[in-house]
Formats: C-alpha cells, sequence, structure tokens
C-alpha cells in the first residue's frame, strides 16, 4: 500500500514529497528505519512524525494513503 | 483602572466576536514578547494596535543594518540603539494609552520566573532553542499559555503551549521533547529569510494572543499550524502529549534555575573552540581579542596582565550585549569549566561566531607564566 511522505524545513532537500510504498503491517517507526536506510543523512536530524494530522510516536500504524508528515524544528525568530 | 477608548477601537468593537466586552478584555490583559525581532515586531504592533493594555518587551540586543529587512519596528536612524528602547518608542507613538515595559535583558534563568509572573500571556519571539526551551518551561511552571512561533527560510510554525483543552495541556517539549544538536540547525542569520515570512507568522501568533483573551474563534490549542510561503500551503497538526516531555523539564522553580539551557541545547561543543594557556597567548597576540572573566568579582587571583572584561556568569545573561560579535572573545575563569556554560550562552544565544574557552582556567595560566 502506500503512504504519502512530506517533509518541512530543511528535510525538503532531502527528501522531497513522494510517495512510499509500505506493506500492510508498517508502523511509523519502521518506516521512519527505512527512509534513514535509503537517506542516511536523516539519522542525525531530529524531527517528528505527523500521520494524518496528528504528531504521534513510532508504534502508529500506517493505512493506504496515510500522509506522513516530517517536521524538523524551527528556531528562526 | 483603564478605560476603553472607543474611536480608536471603534472599526473592531463592530466585530460580534470582540464587541466592548472583548475590548475590555483586551485593555486588562498583560502581554510579554520575548525577543523583539523578525517574529516580535509584527506581533507586538498588532497587539499593540489592538488595545492590549500592558505589552512587556524582552530582547538584550541593539538594533543592526541586517535585521531592518525584517524587524519592522525598526528605522535606519535606530541601528545602534537597543531594540527594546526602539520598539517602546514607536509603540507607545501608536498607542500612548497602553503601558509598555522594557527589560532590556536576556531572558535567563536567573530572571524568567519573575518577569513572566508580571504577564497573563507570554509570546516566544526569540530565535534560538535554548530561549525556547527556557521560556516553555518557565510558563509551564507559572502556568501561562505561550504563543509559539518560529520560521525557516519561506516556512513558519505558530501553536499555543500550556493550555488545557479537552483534558489535554501540552508543551513544547510534547513536540520537541529533545533539541537538536547545533549543527543541524540554521537560524535567520545563516538560513536566510524574508520579511514578509515572519511577519506572517508574528502576525498569527497575536492573532492567537488576541483570541485567547477576548474567546473569539478557535485558538490553537495542542495545534500546530504550519505555513508555507512559497506554496502558500497550511497544515494543523495535532499535538499529543509525548511520554519523554518530562524527562529533561525542570519539576519546581528551584530546578528551573539550576537548568542550563545553553548546556542542554548544545551538549556537542562544536559552537566554541578550546585553547590550552600556551596556545591563548599566541592567539592574543595575533588575534586581539575580546578577554572575559566570568568568575565572581572578589574571586583572586585578580588578572592584571591583560586587559579583559569582567562579567560574572551570573550576570552574563543579561549582559550579553556588552559581547562584540565582531572579535573573537576568550572565556575564562577559575578552572575551565564556568567558562564552558559562557561559552555555550555566548556562542548559542548570542549567536557569536568565534568564541574560545580557556582550558584549565586562569589557574592553569598563570602556572604557566
Amino acid at each position: 500500500m502506500k503512504v504519502t511522505i512530506l517533509a518541512f524545513g530543511r528535510l525538503v532537500d532531502l527528501l522531497p514529497q513522494q510517495e512510499w510504498e509500505v506493506t500492510d503491517l508498517e508502523t511509523v517507526g519502521s518506516v521512519r528505519r527505512q527512509m534513514e536506510e535509503q537517506f542516511p543523512a536523516l539519522k542525525n536530524m531530529r524531527y517528528r512524525i505527523a500521520v494524518d494530522k496528528q504528531l504521534v510516536t513510532d508504534d502508529t500504524p500506517l493505512r493506504e494513503g496515510s500522509v506522513v508528515a516530517l517536521l524538523p524544528p524551527f528556531s528562526g525568530g | 483602572m483603564s478605560t476603553v477608548n472607543t474611536s480608536r477601537y471603534q472599526k473592531q468593537i463592530l466585530l460580534p466576536e470582540l464587541g466592548e466586552a472583548g475590548q475590555r478584555r483586551l485593555s486588562e490583559a498583560r502581554v510579554l514578547v520575548v525577543g523583539v525581532g523578525g517574529l516580535g515586531c509584527p506581533a507586538l504592533l498588532y497587539l499593540v494596535a489592538a488595545g492590549v493594555g500592558c505589552i512587556g518587551i524582552a530582547d538584550f540586543d541593539v538594533v543592526e543594518l541586517s535585521n531592518l529587512h525584517r524587524q519592522i519596528l525598526y528605522q535606519a536612524g535606530d541601528v545602534g540603539k537597543p531594540k527594546v528602547d526602539v520598539a517602546a518608542e514607536c509603540l507607545l507613538r501608536l498607542n500612548p494609552d497602553l503601558r509598555v515595559i522594557v527589560f532590556r535583558e536576556a531572558i535567563g534563568t536567573e530572571n524568567a520566573l519573575e518577569i513572566f509572573s508580571g504577564f497573563d500571556i507570554v509570546v516566544d519571539g526569540s530565535d534560538n532553542f535554548p530561549t525556547r526551551y527556557l521560556a516553555n518551561d518557565a510558563c509551564v511552571l507559572l502556568d501561562k499559555p505561550l504563543v509559539y512561533g518560529s520560521v525557516y527560510r519561506f516556512e513558519g510554525q505558530v501553536g499555543i503551549f500550556n493550555v488545557m483543552e479537552n483534558g489535554v495541556k501540552t508543551s513544547y517539549r510534547d513536540l520537541f521533547p529533545e533539541p537538536p544538536d547545533p549543527w543541524e540547525v540554521a537560524d535567520c542569520n545563516e538560513a536566510g529569510v524574508i520579511g514578509v515570512v515572519p511577519g506572517i507568522i508574528g502576525a498569527m501568533q497575536a492573532n492567537e494572543v488576541i483570541k485567547i483573551i477576548t474567546g473569539a474563534g478557535k485558538p490553537l490549542y495542542n495545534r500546530l499550524l504550519t505555513y508555507h510561503a512559497l506554496n502558500n500551503s497550511l497544515h494543523e497538526l495535532d499535538i499529543l502529549p509525548h511520554p519523554d516531555a518530562s524527562l529533561h523539564a525542570p519539576k519546581t522553580a528551584e530546578a528551573f534555575q539550576n537548568m542550563d539551557y545553553d548546556w542542554f541545547c548544545q551538549s556537542a561543543s562544536d559552537a566554541f573552540s578550546h585553547l590550552s594557556a600556551a596556545e591563548f597567548d599566541a592567539f592574543r597576540s595575533a588575534e586581539s581579542p575580546l578577554m572575559l572573566d566570568v568568575r565572581n568579582l572578589d574571586e583572586m587571583p585578580r588578572v592584571t596582565e591583560f586587559e579583559h572584561l569582567h562579567i560574572p556568569l551570573s550576570e552574563l545573561g543579561r549582559n550579553l550585549h556588552r559581547i562584540e560579535k565582531s572579535r573573537p572573545v576568550v572565556i575564562f575563569c577559575q578552572t575551565g569549566v564556568r567558562s564552558i556554560t559562557a561559552a555555550n550562552m555566548i556562542a548559542g544565544r548570542l549567536g557569536h561566531p568565534r568564541v574560545y574557552n580557556l582550558k584549565g582556567g586562569i589557574v592553569q595560566w598563570k602556572t604557566n607564566q
């Protein structure tokens, strides 16, 4: 099944908006690990993940068509 | 006792969501804006225009030329002047009926609780992580709403922390329990930004403050709004309590006062370098840095061998504006421990690009002479 990855801030340079193929039992955590394998720079960055507009933790399950947003902190002011 | 000036606010009083009751609430509200930069300037303009009765402004810095493209309270002739003084003057010209209290100091563990207690709502207009975590923790301890805003290039975030809604009350630490490492994040000075972005986000922060005070509409309690100025996208995300949120948060006022936010936010010391006693002497001749002693004023041995600035660590937060960013700065203390805290503060909070710590402190250096 497919989910959409939406990156914010500096993560956009690494990971432009795209569709990502996941199997039925995937959680946010397992998708995060897959992304980090494909984009190793992600491993050193701090960001939160939101699924369908809710900020979640790694054990949250994913559904077909989920929008997975990667949110790094901004400090600018 | 404040009076509501109906002719000034007449157009907003017409709004059913506001009315005279809402205007009265605005006039009785006390709002503190931490940081009068890209976010603070527009937020303050709209809060003052709307008639918030008591405004606090906290910033230690002076106006720089490169601020003017986005920090819209300042004009060309203000370069070099303290931001809080220029801002206060400008805001009082806009609306002389209000009370403006200025704090020309950095917000730190030694003053945050006292300063924040005098206000109902705190607006985070700061530009660094130590201050953001510090302001959040102070607001949690004092149970005050924190209207958060931040920008990165063409994007911004807005939200309200520390307010209970539907049984949930989240703070900045539920969003980001741990700060990023220094090399991960760029502030406006490094990443770049254009004025309209903090202009929009700052105005949104003012909007949230007005909604909290008047009860109008749907404030961003436990929610984060993200905005992208290039593609006009807006996303609202629900923030849920995070299990790690309270791990590093201070639980009491005493614990808060003992926190070292600069260290907490910069546990990798890539932000500054170390000099041994011998390297220090060579550096001094070659580069004419500013030397800073952060020991207490009565500590021995006295240093008479070279000119230096002497600001005790406990007062450094209030005196950051005295550290020139254009010269390298070498910090020392007795044995090289307190100077590391100071180095983190100067590299992190002040954003100084060339900070050095004297390893082993002045005791080691004197032994080497």
